[in-house]
């Protein structure tokens, strides 16, 4: 049995394992509206679900020299991030050890060391403690190797992207990713030089559960009724007949494991890897021509198509978003409050690119996605609508039956599943019991 | 009344006529009068809306929430217009206090650069939501005798977008 079944009234939770009814057999599937509104599950899903998984924390190249710094909230933990002396990443919960202070103020930065600024505590950028005022008044059973800069429970990186998690028993993140790192190595080997996320962060907070822009970020039914506008302006960019629905072709969304899931498909638009598109202008055709060549000459044609003409849309389970689209994006939305969430958006770019390069990724990101969008803001009005449309209580269920007697096809809502399966397998874990790394029965056929 | 110093640069405007410019822009934009609004702008124009964590953005190198230029704001207005921009159908009702206004010269003989200060209201579905930031104009001289926008540039002073969620509105 779950831990909160005991049912309540009204549209409040039944029980936890009622939440998500998969009639795997008919392919009907539906979520309990109360997963994206009730205190309980909230309070569930914060202990079931993000203590106990990998966390995003931020990108490697954000410091890139030894004792830069950026500061950042996971799963509600203040956490500061930093390159030690070694050249290590290292993560630190942003508490002093002595009386619980911010010890680092600032967005982002470079330290030789860090002072909590209330009582001058000092510790090295390895997190050691250094320097205490008054020292000699303690007592002399102070044990003072207890009070370095505590990190969270794991800090590991694939790829450059750092994760953290808060549970001790987690398996290694290589595991955790499982079948993710295919779709992390598709994205990070079309630079031949690195990837650096660019100065200027997208903050937003919007008025809905979480989950819901998880979905919506993974949801390609959506895409042609919802954002009419910005295929209207790509289209009358382009000349000759543009397209003005999304036709996506390829293969449907895939269960990576452990929650992961990607949709790939084909995309008739162009990208800055490594496809032109009349939207770019002639001027660009020789570059990314170029680019193109020496992609093919990297890694074949067959891998150099697929990284070049296709999108990918991967979620990592629970909350991160590598999206590889009109530009390559990092996206990663925080749960505030049953009814609100916070997404940050970073955008990706091939160290080696050139300015003309950076300018038409840049100017290709803000069209799509970004707060100022053509697209954004309407996923924005969505999620939040569908969060106010649960107030009306008498209708319990969300329905993502979409596609569920068929192998998955693009567009179907396979990955919407896959996602909260594994999220209502999470939530139903006992809470003595470490979640498996990897599922297998979970695992992509 | 102070004396203008004879070493001042020429502008191609003086305060007055400017604040009557941002004020009937701001009126346009309330109003949602967008295609007159639009009809303000030069061909070479630029609006510019930068992160909240990096106010002097440079739209060629860092991410940025909004870079149009004049094909691509006809579009943001063309959007806008449209029932199906649903982050604004219906439109939100929005009231803008443009303040402390400040010219200077723009570096070329026809243009005026002048800072402003704004605080957007955005009143939608149970929710006001106020902007605050400054502007950065140049406002260049037509043949005709108009003023017209070259460039215009929201600078927001919030942390985030917290909670705004969009910048869905014409800052």
């Amino acid at each position: 049995m779950n831990a909160a079944g005991e049912p309540q009234e009204g549209g409040s939770v039944r029980s936890f394992e009622g939440l998500v009814q998969d009639d795997r057999a008919a392919g009907l599937f539906r979520v309990h509206r109360s997963a994206m509104t009730s205190p309980e599950v909230f309070a569930a899903e914060r202990r079931k679900v993000f203590d106990r998984n990998w966390l995003y924390m931020g990108h490697e190249s954000e410091i890139p020299r030894v004792g830069d710094f950026v500061r950042r909230t996971v799963n509600g933990r203040p956490l500061f991030m930093t390159r030690g002396s070694d050249g290590r990443v290292r993560v630190f919960l942003n508490s002093c050890p002595h009386r619980g202070a911010l010890i680092c103020r600032q967005p982002q930065g470079h330290a030789t060391s860090f002072q909590c600024f209330y009582h001058a505590w000092t510790f090295g950028i390895d997190g050691e403690l250094k320097g205490v005022p008054s020292r000699e008044l303690y007592p002399d059973e102070m044990e003072w190797s207890e009070f370095a800069l505590r990190p969270p429970a794991g800090v590991d990186t694939y790829r450059g992207f750092v994760f953290v998690t808060f549970d001790p028993d987690a398996d290694g993140l290589r595991a955790y990713l499982a079948g993710a790192v295919e779709y992390i190595d598709l994205v990070v080997d079309q630079a031949e030089d690195g990837w650096s996320v660019l100065p200027g962060t997208n903050m937003y907070q919007t008025r809905s559960n979480w989950k819901l822009m998880v979905e919506n970020s993974v949801d390609t039914y959506h895409v042609s009724p919802l954002h009419r506008t910005y295929f209207d302006y790509v289209g009358g960019l382009r000349q000759g007949g543009p397209p003005r629905q999304v036709a996506f072709s390829g293969r449907g969304p895939a269960e990576l494991g452990n929650g992961h899931v990607v949709v790939e498909t084909h995309t008739p638009y162009g990208r800055p890897i490594a496809h032109w598109d009349p939207v770019f202008g002639e001027d660009a055709r020789p570059e990314i021509e170029a680019i193109r060549d020496r992609l093919v000459q990297r890694h074949g044609a067959e891998r150099a198509a697929r990284m070049a003409d296709n999108i990918r849309l991967l979620l990592i389970y629970p909350n991160l978003l590598l999206n590889d689209i009109t530009a390559v994006t990092i996206r990663y939305v925080q749960p505030l409050a049953p009814g609100l969430h916070e997404t940050t958006a970073w955008a990706l770019a091939p160290n080696e690119e050139t300015e003309a390069a950076r300018a038409r990724r840049i100017d290709s990101y803000l069209t799509f996605v970004g707060p100022g969008g053509f697209a954004t803001p309407d996923d924005v009005e969505a999620v939040e609508s569908c969060q106010a449309g649960f107030e009306a209580t008498e209708l319990e269920w969300s329905d993502l039956s979409l596609g569920g007697t068929r192998p998955a096809e693009v567009g179907d809502e396979t990955a919407l599943r896959a996602f909260w399966r594994r999220w209502h397998h999470d939530l139903l874990a006992g809470s003595d019991h470490p979640v498996a790394a990897v599922d297998p029965a979970r695992r992509a056929g | 009344m102070m004396a203008v110093p004879a070493s001042r640069p020429a502008v191609a405007a003086e305060r007055p006529e400017v604040e009557d410019f941002l004020f009937r822009e701001a009126r346009l934009l309330d109003t949602w009068d967008l295609d007159t609004w639009i009809t303000l702008f030069t061909d070479d124009a630029r609006y510019v809306v930068p992160n909240t964590d990096l106010p002097g953005a440079d739209p060629r190198r860092d991410l940025i929430i909004i870079d149009d230029d004049i094909v691509r704001l006809r579009a943001r207005v063309a959007r806008l217009n449209n029932r199906r921009a649903h982050r604004e159908f219906p439109h939100s009702r929005t009231r803008r206090l443009v303040t402390n206004v400040a010219c200077a010269a723009a570096g070329r003989d026809d243009e005026v650069e002048a800072l402003a200060n704004f605080a957007v209201y955005r009143i939608r579905g149970g929710h006001t939501d106020l902007y605050v930031g400054r502007y950065v104009y140049r406002l260049r001289r037509a043949g005709d005798g108009r003023l017209l926008i070259s460039y215009r540039r929201a600078e927001l002073d919030l942390e985030s977008l917290a909670p705004h969620g969009t910048v869905s509105i014409i800052l």
